[in-house]
């Protein structure tokens, strides 16, 4: 008994000190992304008044001065420096002067319009294609399998853009069944629901074309993984105990498949953020993806930071909460093992 | 200064070119187009008769305006920020003291009528009655001269270069400006649109910090629409202001600006008649020929007179051989111009003959005409010793591609196959919008695309005379010596193709065209 208890206290003890370890690991390399992101920002040529004045048709010293010092670009860069990261220890993300707006509005205004778009692709993506996978994986060399793997080299193959706009030829153009772009209709009264629904159709074609490269990614690696464990020792000794192949699918093979793809969906939910970029910008789409491209070109300092920030934090996050789904899935990876 | 002592050193005579300022690009194929009005754009009759809108008679009344706003401008106070889609959008929520016709007179906008003193000084303009601002406060000549003598000169580029030559300004009453200008401009009446002189509300401007005014926002203009609802990265949605002054006008409830970036979007929506009109390069070239075809589109390439945007090949003349005005002029002769107007903008520009647009008032045709020679360019080249290498290869120069689209990718495509020829190898080089601002500002480039709204500070000295023979003749010698010496090469009168649905009237009424206020817009 007592040594149960004891090694309960220890776990304990070893959770704290873990999750202890991770925050002081997480503020740190929060601050060293900030460092680079903005080292990098402000390596790239041209500055955001130069943008400006250059776009304005006619513009003058004073014009670049005015600017420069409204946008705090007239201190020395160690300055600068110092009051950004200042500001994010205190989880301000700034000021962004060409938009007249603070940098987290700006932020907030897009985040759920990506999260939105993103998540649902990444969710029909992740499920079709562990199911895919593991149709084609137990069904290995025959035809259903052959055609599930044309289907997703072609899908693999297939640029984004080039894909949402045949889809938007096809559905909008031609059938006129789905809106081609935007988020929702503009300019008409609707009740909740009615918006709900608008919303939905106007979600189809972006989701179906962000999904399809991850549809392809993830049926290809569950193929493969599902083969993999197939073949093991406990696969055989299952069925040798006379288990249902419904059962050892679901029981073994699936559990023990799915590892791989935790790890790609992890690394590449964070990609999702910020990831949608074509596709935001085929459907017009207002997300977070043309917030960060436009602000890149127009060298909107704060507001790159700030997104920089906004999703290095969520990369970090989810790479955690891929560690616990981790320790769910595989009891074999323990708190001390990942700390 | 006299001109020609002025043109000695050539890198003073491109850097004048460059004008006003300088770091002149091109979202801007887009950006600058406002620059004409500067000064380029001649001098009005200044005899002012009140001309008035057509006002389309039983024009009807209602309908939503769909239309593009690319790229998304980042806010909509046109005092405060010039790119050229603040610009085009702000035109319908900020109005100025007059509007142009095509042909570049001046004709009533909140100003009724107008008179120019004989000495050219003295300016006096009667504002409508009951004009009033979107947050219903009235519009008087206090605005106007908050506007035009405070706030516009700092924070207006362009119109601080002609609004700080107001010496003063008075207002006699209500509804009465009267400006004295330091010494005749003649170019004064013709800058006074709304994408230069935009009226705002002194009761929210006067003593704050402009740029950092929350009302910046709200964006209260006079303008017959006004801001109802802006979701950043999707649409900007105008509405009726009610309490408009012009009778009947707007005709149009709504007009709602969507946001799509990408080109083939932009061209699907217009195949799919989910917008109405489409401005500057909305539709890239390419797509022009077959979206024409469409039954329910006219398409036109007016309303752009008051820009007249010229296209230019830059060569940096500080730059060896770009230095020579022999290898500057073999690249006039090289370049096949017309070749390019077919194949790379599909017929659409004019090709242009000097520095100034044939659409504006002081372009003189009688200067040299270059023509497409090869021959010509070899000799030339010849004659400055550029003897071609064992690789046929005379000298090796970079074009920077201005980053503004497929278009100008294929003409740097264009232009490196035509100059080929003559033995001028061109390495083509692409940046971003910031790098090519950046480079081409600080003379960091070979040769580079741009699109330049005509200029100014060579003009200043016929500007100060109001006797329009001579400004005539002043700007013939200007033109003469410039095509002489092709300090840069002066491709095209660039033109746009503006799709506009058949229902839809009165969109390129005025010279000024699709950034104009669109009160007289409607459904027919």
């Amino acid at each position: 008994m007592t040594s149960v208890t004891s090694d309960k206290g220890s776990r304990a003890g070893a959770v704290v000190l873990a999750v202890a370890g991770w925050a002081l690991k997480f503020v740190a390399v929060v601050l060293v992304i900030a460092t680079f992101n903005f080292i990098l920002v402000h390596a790239s040529p041209g500055d955001p008044a130069q943008v400006i004045a250059g776009q304005s048709g006619a513009s003058d010293e004073k014009l670049l001065e005015q600017l420069r010092a409204e946008y705090g670009l007239d201190k020395p860069y160690p300055v600068q420096l110092a009051t950004y990261l200042g500001r994010v220890l205190t989880l301000d993300l700034g000021y962004s002067y060409r938009q007249q707006r603070t940098v987290s509005s700006l932020i907030l205004d897009r985040l759920p319009a990506t999260l939105l778009l993103t998540a649902t692709a990444f969710i029909l993506a992740l499920f079709s294609g562990i199911v895919l996978g593991t149709l084609a994986g137990v069904r290995a060399g025959r035809w259903s399998d052959t055609l599930l793997t044309i289907l997703s080299l072609l899908l693999y193959a297939t640029p984004v853009f080039w894909l949402g706009l045949m889809l938007v030829l096809l559905f909008s153009v031609q059938l006129d069944w789905l809106p081609a772009f935007g988020y929702a209709t503009i300019g008409v009264p609707q009740t909740a629901l009615q918006r709900m629904v608008d919303i939905g159709t106007h979600m189809v074609l972006p989701v179906i074309s962000l999904a399809a490269v991850y549809l392809a990614i993830y049926t290809r690696l569950m193929r493969s993984s599902v083969l993999d464990v197939t073949h093991q020792d406990f696969i055989k000794t299952a069925k040798a105990k006379g288990l249902k192949q419904g059962a050892i699918i679901i029981r073994h093979i699936l559990r023990n498949a799915m590892l791989p793809i935790v790890t790609v969906a992890g690394m590449q939910a964070g990609a999702l953020v910020g990831g949608a970029v074509v596709i935001e910008t085929v459907f017009a789409w207002p997300g977070l993806g043309r917030l960060i491209y436009d602000a890149l070109l127009q060298r909107d300092y704060p507001v790159l930071l700030g997104v920089f920030l906004v999703m290095s934090v969520i990369v970090i996050a989810l790479n955690l909460l891929t560690d616990a789904i981790y320790r769910m899935i595989d009891p074999r990876v323990s708190v001390r093992a990942a700390s | 200064m006299n001109l020609t002592s002025r043109c000695k050193k050539k890198d003073d005579r491109q850097a004048l070119l460059r004008l006003v300022i300088v770091s002149v690009n091109e979202e801007e194929i887009m950006n600058r187009r406002e620059f004409a009005k500067l000064m380029g754009v001649s001098a009005a009759a200044l005899s002012g008769i009140p001309l008035g809108l057509t006002r389309a008679a039983g024009a009807t009344k209602g309908g939503t305006l769909n239309t593009i706003i690319q790229p998304e401008p980042p806010i909509l106070v046109t005092a405060l920020n010039q790119q050229q889609p603040t610009l085009t959008l702000g035109g319908k929520i900020y109005e100025s003291l007059l509007r142009y016709s095509p042909d570049l007179k001046p004709m009533p906008g909140l100003a009724q009528s107008w008179e120019v003193s004989p000495d050219g000084l003295t300016y006096t303009f009667k504002l409508f009655p009951n004009i009033t601002f979107h947050d219903g406060k009235p519009l008087t000549s206090e605005d106007v001269v908050f506007s035009m003598t405070k706030m516009l000169v700092e924070t207006h580029a362009r119109a601080r270069a002609i609004y700080s030559r107001i010496a003063k300004s008075e207002t006699p009453d209500r509804l009465t400006v009267v400006f004295t200008l330091k010494a005749p401009f003649a170019p004064f009446l013709t800058a006074l649109d709304c994408t230069t002189g935009p009226i705002v509300p002194k009761h929210i401007y006067d003593g704050s910090d402009y740029r950092k005014n929350p009302a910046n926002a709200q964006a209260i203009g006079s303008g017959p629409f006004k801001l109802k609802e802006w979701v950043k990265g999707s649409h900007v949605h105008l509405v009726r202001h009610d309490g408009y002054y012009r009778k009947d006008e707007p005709y149009l409830d709504e007009v709602i600006y969507r946001i799509i970036p990408d080109a083939a979007s932009r061209s699907l929506a217009l195949e799919q008649g989910k917008i109405q009109l489409t401005q500057w390069n909305d539709i890239e070239f390419y797509d022009v020929a077959r979206l024409s075809k469409l039954p329910n589109y006219e398409v036109t390439t007016k309303g752009y007179e008051y820009f007249a945007p010229h296209q230019w090949l830059e060569l940096n003349n500080r730059v060896k051989p770009m230095d020579d005005k022999r290898f500057r002029q073999a690249i006039a002769h090289a370049l096949d111009l017309k070749s390019m107007a077919a194949r790379v903008y599909f017929g659409m520009p004019k090709i242009a003959t000097g520095p100034v647009s044939s659409k504006t008032k002081f372009y003189e045709p009688d200067v040299k005409r270059y023509g497409y020679s090869v021959e010509k360019a070899k000799a030339l080249l010849d004659d400055m010793g550029l003897k071609p290498g064992p690789d046929g290869k005379r000298v090796t120069l970079k074009y920077l591609i201005p980053p503004y689209g497929e278009v100008y990718q294929r003409a740097g495509e264009f232009i490196r196959q035509s100059l080929g020829r003559a033995g001028i190898d061109i390495q083509l080089e692409t940046t971003d919008v910031g790098g090519w601002a950046d480079q081409f500002s600080n003379w960091d480039y070979e040769m580079t695309g741009n699109l330049v709204y005509q200029y100014g500070r060579l003009f200043e000295e016929a500007a100060s005379t109001i006797d329009e023979a001579k400004r005539q003749e002043f700007y013939s010698k200007v033109q003469k010596i410039l095509v002489e010496d092709v300090p840069v090469i002066w491709m095209f009168e660039a033109a746009y193709p503006t799709f506009i649905d058949k229902r839809l009237k009165n969109v390129t009424s005025t010279g000024v065209g699709i950034h104009e206020s669109f009160s007289s817009v409607y459904f027919g």
